[in-house]
């Protein structure tokens, strides 16, 4: 492999790169019950990909806390409630990327998660695709992101025991996003 | 600011109600206690009446509504909390979006003439408080032989409980909106 192609397969696009709301989503997977895996997503997130031509590359993203959605809607209440993300007091949950490293498509993103003003370093792999042009000439980028985070160190603690043993949820989650990245702000 | 208080025994000369009156004397100048008199007349929950609760659940609702904080006095009745308490508790707790409790920051202590001073009752009620999303203060003050607990003054003749009492009703306060916001 040449130096030049070696460069291109790690380098990131250059520019600024924001989500597009309707096509971009943020979910979490967590094991209820101890047998099966309940899924769960938060509406409106906002994310950006910066990327100098020096090659400094940063990531940072919001989640509405309060769009969170799941299937009852008095789940959905008390998922809000100060029992669990407490939207009230912490509206939103928050990354940033403290390093960027790919390899091909992969993505290794190391950063800081914020959720009910707990904080803490997560490392999230995932996979970039590179900027190709849409309808209108419009360039776009995509990114999907996964971490797993044991929620009780971001002051969701909620659990209930079970009759012959096990809790009602798990400890980890999985998060995921999946971005569509527009070029500028648009 | 006004802290409702909800005594969970309807006895006219009860125990947790004098626990509430010697919290009212613990309050700061700008706190007020306002006790809530009407838990005996709260119907029993049916999903069935819920469309038109009537007036009496409705005021219980606005009563939480209107004030600040929340300050649960309960006694324990095998083992757990009186059902008319319990009951009160589910009506404020629907629907769940917008229900009166949700948010509301809530303490819960008790009186019993028991050896243990309520301290099931006082765990589960703050269970079911929280899962009515409610900003449960995670302290409790178990006052036991109750009988001989309060002095003449009404207030409790051991020093610890009053320090704790202080300590709950401050952690309460601070969990007030306008604490927050300050």
């Amino acid at each position: 492999m040449s130096a030049t192609a070696l460069d291109t397969a790690t380098k990131l696009p250059v520019g600024t790169w924001t989500s597009d709301p309707t096509h971009s989503s943020a979910s979490f997977a967590v094991k209820h019950m101890v047998v099966a895996t309940f899924r769960g997503r938060f509406e409106k997130l906002d994310a950006q990909l910066n990327v100098g031509e020096d090659g400094t590359a940063e990531l940072t993203g919001t989640v509405d806390a309060g769009s969170i959605v799941v299937k009852d809607e008095n789940l959905q209440a008390h998922l809000g409630a100060p029992d669990f993300f407490d939207t009230e007091r912490f509206p939103q949950l928050r990354f940033v990327s403290t390093s960027i490293r790919r390899d091909g498509e992969e993505l290794v993103l190391d950063g800081e998660l914020t959720i009910k003003d707990h904080t803490h370093a997560v490392e999230a792999r995932g996979t970039i695709t590179d900027p190709h042009e849409t309808l209108g000439g419009a360039a776009k980028v995509g990114v999907t992101l996964e971490t797993v985070i044991d929620r009780t160190k971001f002051g969701l603690e909620w659990n209930a025991p079970l009759p012959k043993g096990g809790f009602a949820l798990a400890n980890d989650v999985k998060l995921t996003v999946e971005l569509e990245l527009n070029r500028g702000g648009e | 600011m006004r802290v409702l208080g909800i005594s969970g025994s309807l006895r006219g000369d009860s125990h947790n109600l004098r626990l509430l009156r010697a919290a009212a004397e613990l309050l700061p100048p700008e706190a007020e206690l306002v006790l809530f008199g009407g838990l005996k007349a709260i119907p029993p929950f049916d999903e069935d009446d819920e469309a038109a609760p009537g007036r009496v659940v409705e005021s219980w609702r606005a009563e939480i509504g209107t004030a600040d904080a929340l300050l649960f006095a309960t006694p324990e009745y095998n083992s757990s909390i009186p059902g008319v308490l319990k009951n009160a508790v589910d009506w404020a707790s629907r629907p769940f979006a917008s229900a009166a409790l949700r948010n509301k920051p809530a303490a819960v202590i008790g009186a019993s003439t028991g050896m243990f001073g309520a301290v099931w009752a006082q765990a589960e009620l703050r269970k079911s408080l929280a899962a009515a999303g409610a900003r449960v203060i995670d302290s409790e003050l178990p006052i036991a032989d109750a009988d001989n607990a309060f002095a003449p003054d009404g207030m409790l003749i051991e020093h610890d409980q009053t320090l704790v009492l202080g300590e709950i009703l401050a952690e309460l306060l601070a969990q007030t909106p306008e604490r927050i916001a300050a």
